[in-house]
């Protein structure tokens, strides 16, 4: 009995390390690499307006359609990452069933 | 089923709790999930009522236009028309009377169903809780078969305006030899089903997406600290309002993109 719990342990200790690591990884990746377009869009975008100030308004309205381009796909990424952390896990889930299957 | 709404035992049970939607089951007409056969009701009452306040405020200030002086209901109406219309001539060239009604329901649809995100995400569900339902999500946009829904009828309205434009003939050659000419007709077809597919899909997803991280911040940001929410709350508000606004827009412009592109 005391064996096959400290076994459980190690197994839901596992996934959840990998979890958050992965978890991680989603939201950072994803900051990053809005974070980077984003500053490539802005930086074109100001370079533009300086170099043509009168089509200033068209300009703006084109990159707020590709800053929600851009965003989406790193809103879906960190919604998954935060939903491994506080929602729920599942790959725990499964572990969990199967450990109560057995018990 | 009973859950401790009022006192939930972890912040992930109280996110669980309200990621869950107020479901019919169609096979045995009670409440729960039924796999396919399922209603989301509450997608499907927020949705319906919105969209037909917008047709009602809509109809009911077109009916009744003044040209003197107009009332502050009929600027914003009419602000909202021509901001529409002015996109559409520059994007779409065509004659059509669909595009510029459907752009301007998709855009006010969908704005106002992500407003609805603004709210406070326990009001709703504590009301009705009050009422013996024990889920319900306030905001539609954040369902996936709802983005679905818009995206796969922006889809058929694409394929539809490819055939009309072009004829049968007309679409089929131009599936078969347009990358990289007609001897390599296999790879065309394949890139180009790939191209058309992307579409609904990334589509909604877009929109699901965005809405989906800005309600499960808002839900994690109400297991705070009560002192702590008013400053987290307000500063998520005020980027998520740029965050709905421009959903909405990017959902329209990329209709009308994808139409003027089947008609050209």
């Amino acid at each position: 009995m005391g064996e096959s719990t400290v076994e459980l342990a190690h197994l839901i200790a596992g996934i959840q390390s990998i979890t958050v690591i992965a978890a991680a990884g989603l939201i950072a990746i994803a900051a990053l690499g809005t974070a980077l377009s984003f500053g490539m869009l802005g930086g074109k975008f100001l370079e533009s307006i300086a170099r043509q100030p009168e089509l200033a308004p068209m300009l703006t309205m084109r990159m707020f359609v590709m800053a929600g381009l851009i965003d989406a796909f790193a809103a879906i990424s960190v919604a998954t990452g935060l939903l491994l952390v506080f929602g729920s896990n599942p790959f725990l889930a499964a572990v969990l069933n199967a450990a109560t299957k057995v018990s | 089923m009973t859950t401790n709404f009022l006192h939930p035992a972890t912040s992930g049970e109280y996110i669980q709790h309200h990621l869950e939607y107020l479901q019919l089951n169609l096979r045995t007409f009670t409440m729960g999930d039924g796999g396919f056969w399922t209603l989301n009701l509450d997608t499907l009452a927020l949705t319906i009522i919105f969209g037909g306040l917008f047709f009602g405020i809509f109809r009911f200030v077109v009916t009744r236009l003044s040209s003197e002086v107009p009332g502050k209901l009929q600027n914003a109406v009419e602000m909202t028309i021509e901001f529409v219309q002015q996109l559409v001539k520059e994007v779409f060239h065509g004659k059509s009377t669909l595009i510029a009604p459907l752009a301007l329901t998709i855009f006010v649809w969908i704005f106002s169903l992500n407003m609805l995100d603004l709210i406070p995400v326990d009001l709703f569900s504590r009301i009705l809780f009050c009422f013996g339902i024990s889920h319900f999500r306030p905001v539609p946009t954040d369902d996936p078969n709802f983005t679905f829904a818009l995206s796969l009828s922006v889809f058929i309205l694409i394929v539809f305006y490819n055939l009309k434009a072009k004829g049968f003939r007309g679409f089929a050659k131009e599936m078969l030899t347009v990358p990289f000419g007609k001897w390599l007709f296999p790879l065309n077809v394949t890139f180009r089903l790939i191209e058309e597919l992307v579409k609904p899909v990334s589509l909604s997803l877009r929109l699901f997406g965005n809405m989906f991280a800005g309600e499960l911040i808002f839900l994690l940001i109400a297991t705070m600290p009560w002192w702590i929410q008013w400053t987290a709350g307000g500063i998520w508000s005020i980027f998520h309002i740029l965050v709905i606004t421009i959903q909405a827009f990017v959902f329209m412009m990329l209709t009308i993109i994808y139409l003027s592109m089947a008609h050209e």
